[in-house]
This record gives structure tokens, sequence and C-alpha cells, in this order.
């Protein structure tokens, strides 16, 4: 196991396993947050999040999720660390655009970006329902459950500069992932020339539904609110 | 054609290399890639120079032993090609050709555009071959084999181990090298035996040689002279994971 885990492929299988595990996770995410969306009174957003906050499922993949992000992070920095150490010299003239995708080479900057965007996101909502509380969580509209929504919504609505850093982090996402994807596939062994092409496919349409909800979604609350 | 060439010139190992500039005047649009070397070569040796080092032996792209890194491209600016096999029709009279070796950990440069690849044949050592004697060539139905099984392990065959791959990933990644022997062995009957052993071996020697892991960019497919594809690399992902999970 130990040489398993410290063999490259080893490595790469990590980052792929808890790729495809986050890329779970965000669907999860989106189809919740779309709520806000396609309830405007925010009720059956506030359920659905009360719901994952205290349902005992859901509890017990939350510290699975964090893992699975810090693993991530963690092999992230090696892979990119000792990829680095293997070409101690670097070409005086590359042209890589020739024969790679940008994204595909770019990964640990996209992942920062992720990871800065993250710890901004956190701090916004998920700091705050779980730990330090809010005056706008405590307006409950039922049985007491907190009102995330009014908090989700009126960050959207009072800052427009939190909408654009919304909207920038889901373009960075989409570009991670639009390598992401089919990579994790192809990590485990599950592709060859006729699958590579479908999972790319695949890979395109979760990436333009995932990025694009989350980026519609602040735009949506910010505009709806500047014309009612 | 009269070119720039701007040249990486190493004396040894240990030595801190430079670029040098030289100037070619009428090279022939036909004449290959390393006879405008050797025209370079011819010049720098009548002018008192020492001529510039490098790799090269069949000149006809089946050995795998020309390299160079030309205008930011393994193997130079044509497709599915060696560096033998490019021609000066691909630049245009008054270019500016930079020429620098593979540049790759495992790859330390020898002198002046000459890399030493003996890091591949440890590879191979570590496990890309089958034990057993064969003996002579075996009646041709004696194994009966599959086409498409056939087909891709000759595509996988097809790598003349020259390490276009290392050279132009960005991670000086050689899982295509190593992918190209595991899937080769693996498609077919006589690999299978030994096929756990094999992937372990070959992976943990790349690794120890200081190769970087693959980050799926699919470069090494694009700049492969022979077009090696990078399913092989699951293949090799899927042989690796399987190996592990039987031992
Ligand atoms: C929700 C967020 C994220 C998702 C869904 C995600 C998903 C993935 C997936 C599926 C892969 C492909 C793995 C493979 O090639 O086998 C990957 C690769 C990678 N990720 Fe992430 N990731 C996320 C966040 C991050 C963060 C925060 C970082 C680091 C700071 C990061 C850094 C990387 C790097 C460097 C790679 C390239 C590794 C490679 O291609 O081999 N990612 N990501
Ligand atoms: S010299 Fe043999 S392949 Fe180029």
């Amino acid at each position: 196991m130990a040489s398993f885990l410290n063999s490259s492929i080893g490595k790469k299988f990590l980052m792929s396993i808890t790729g495809l595990f986050l890329i779970t996770f965000l669907l999860v995410h989106l189809i919740v947050n779309s709520l806000i969306i396609f309830d405007p009174t925010g009720a059956l957003f506030n359920s659905a999040a009360h719901f994952m906050g205290s349902n005992p499922v859901i509890k017990i993949v939350e510290p699975v999720l964090a893992i699975g992000f810090i693993l991530h992070i963690i092999y992230a920095c090696f892979l990119t660390l000792t990829n680095q150490w293997a070409r101690p010299v670097d070409y005086d003239k590359k042209h890589a655009g020739n024969s790679s995708t940008w994204a595909s080479r770019n990964m640990f900057v996209l992942g920062s970006l992720i990871l800065i965007f993250l710890i901004i996101h956190l701090s916004n909502f998920f700091w705050k329902i779980k730990f330090t509380g809010s005056e706008m969580l405590d307006q409950s509209t039922v049985d007491g459950i907190e009102n995330a929504y009014l908090l989700v919504t009126s960050f959207f609505i009072d800052w427009w500069w939190i909408d654009l850093i919304y909207v920038l982090g889901a373009i960075v996402l989409g570009i991670h992932l639009t390598h992401a994807f089919w990579a994790a596939f192809q990590t485990l062994g599950l592709s060859n020339d006729r699958w590579r092409k479908r999972l790319e496919v695949i890979g395109w349409i979760y990436t333009i539904i995932v990025a694009g909800g989350f980026a519609v979604i602040p735009l949506w609350v910010k505009i709806s609110s500047m014309i009612n | 054609m009269d070119l720039t060439l701007k040249i990486w010139r190493q004396d040894n190992r240990k030595a801190k290399g430079r670029f040098e500039i030289y100037t070619l005047k009428n090279i022939s649009p036909d004449s290959s890639f390393l006879e405008m070397l050797d025209v370079l070569n011819e010049q720098l040796v009548s002018g008192g120079q020492e001529p510039v080092v490098f790799d090269h032996d069949c000149r006809e792209g089946i050995c795998g032993t020309c390299s160079l890194y030309i205008n930011g491209r393994a193997h130079g600016p044509d497709d599915d090609i060696t560096t033998c096999q490019l021609h000066m029709r691909k630049f245009r009279d008054g270019d500016t050709i930079v020429i620098e070796p593979w540049r790759a950990g495992g790859f330390p440069v020898i002198k002046d555009l000459m890399v030493d690849r003996t890091a591949f044949d440890q590879i191979l050592q570590a496990g890309g071959f089958i034990s057993v004697n064969t003996g002579s060539a075996r009646d041709g139905n004696g194994i009966l084999i599959p086409k498409h099984k056939a087909d891709e392990a000759m595509d996988a065959a097809a790598c003349i181990g020259c390490g276009a791959c290392v050279a132009t990933c960005k991670n000086s990644s050689a899982m295509l090298f190593v992918a190209g022997k595991v899937s080769h062995l693996a498609l077919l009957p006589q690999g299978r035996p030994e096929a756990v052993r094999r992937a372990k071996a070959m992976v943990a020697k790349m690794d120890e040689l200081g190769f970087g892991a693959c980050t799926n960019t699919g470069a090494c497919e694009v700049e492969c002279p022979k077009g090696v594809s990078i399913e092989h690399i699951a293949r090799l992902n899927r042989e690796f994971l399987l190996a592990n999970l039987k031992s």
C-alpha cells in the first residue's frame, strides 16, 4: 500500500478518486443551490439546506469531503513539485500550444485559484451557518429553520463584487473541469481511443451545466432584485 | 536558403551550456535537417572550430537515435516523423531555427545536442521483456491471437524509444514509453504470465530515475514520431492498478 501510494501512478490514482468525489459533490451542491432560482420564497432552499446540515448521511460525508479536498490539494502540490524537478533545465523555446490544451498545462494554477475561491466561499456562508451564526440566519420563516436563503441572496444583492467573484470562480472551476473530467477516467485506466471522445463530450456537458449553473445563480439573484 | 541557427553548445555533462549563433547560406530546401547540420559542421571544421555533436544513426526513421528540440517542438515542425526525416522545405528562407537537446533530468546532456538515454534501457531491463527463451520464429497459427489485439499490440510496439515523449511532456514523464512496452506485452498471450511483475517493476524504475508523473496533457502522442496513442497509457494505468490489487 505504501509503495503504491508512493508511485507516480498511485499518487495520480488518489488525485483521480478524490477529483471524482468532488465532481459528484459539485453536482449535488448545484442541485440544492438551484432551488434558490426555482423557489423565490426561499422555503425550498432553506429546508434543503437544513436537511443537508442535519441528515446523518451528510454528516458522515462532510468530513470525507473535507479529507477528499485536502488530499486532492496535498497530492496536487506533491505532483506539481516533483514534475517540475523532473526538468531541471527548461527549454529556451517552447511551442506547447501545438500539442496540449492550456487547461491541461495549468491545472495547478487553476486549482490554486479554486482554493482561494473556496476559502472566500466558506467564510461567506459555511462558516456563518456552522459556527458564528448571523442575524439573517435567525430570521426564520418556517419551523425555526435557519434562513440560509436570506443570508445567501442578500450577499449577492448587496455587493456586486461578490457576484463577480462567484462568476469568476465558476469560470475557473469550469476550465479545471474541462481537463479534469476525462483525465480522471484516463488515470483509472477507464479510457481508450473510442471512449476518450465520449468522455470528453460528457465532461464538456457536465462542465457547462455545473460551471454555468454556479455562475447563473448569483447573477439571477442580483438581476431579479434589480428588476423587482 | 539562408538560415540563422541558434544552437545549444555544452562541453560535457558538468559544463554550463550556452547558445551559439551560426549562419548558413545556400542550403537546398530538399536537403534533410541532419544534412543541413552536416553542412554546418563541415563549415565549422574547416574554420578550425569544434563541430556540433548530435545523435543519429539510420537516418531513415526507424532506429530512434536522432533527437533534437527544434523551434520548440520535439523532432521539429512536421508531424509523425523523426528529425532525420525532417526536410528543410518545412522552413522558410531567412528563418532563425532554435535547436536544443532533449531537456529532462532523466536525460542528462552528454555534449551539445546529445543526451544520455540509458534510462530507457534501464526501464526496459526492469521488466520490458519475456523471461523465457522463445526459440526461433513460431508457426504463424501456433498461438491464436485476435486480429484487433495483434493490431493494438503492433501499434504499441511501434515505439522506437527516441524519447520525444519525455522531451515534449511538461512533466518529463516517460509514461508513453513505458506504456508502449507494457501495453504491447500485456495484449499478447506470451506477455500475460509476467504482466503483474512487469507493470510494477517498470513503473518503479521509471519513478526512481526521476521522470515526472503523467497529467494526461496528451502532448506525448502528438509529438511521438510513431503516433503511439495515450490509450496505451490508460492500459498501463489499468495494468498497474490491477497488479497492485492482485499482490
Ligand atoms: C471542486 C473542486 C475540484 C474538482 C472537482 C477537481 C477535480 C479534479 C479532477 C477530476 C482531476 C483529474 C485527476 C486526474 O488527472 O486523474 C483534477 C486534477 C488536478 N487538480 Fe483538481 N479539482 C478541484 C480542486 C482543486 C484544487 C483546490 C487544487 C489545488 C490547489 C487542484 C489541483 C489539481 C491539479 C494540480 C490537478 C492536476 C493533476 C493531474 O492532472 O494529474 N484541484 N482535479
Ligand atoms: S536516425 Fe534513426 S530514427 Fe532518426
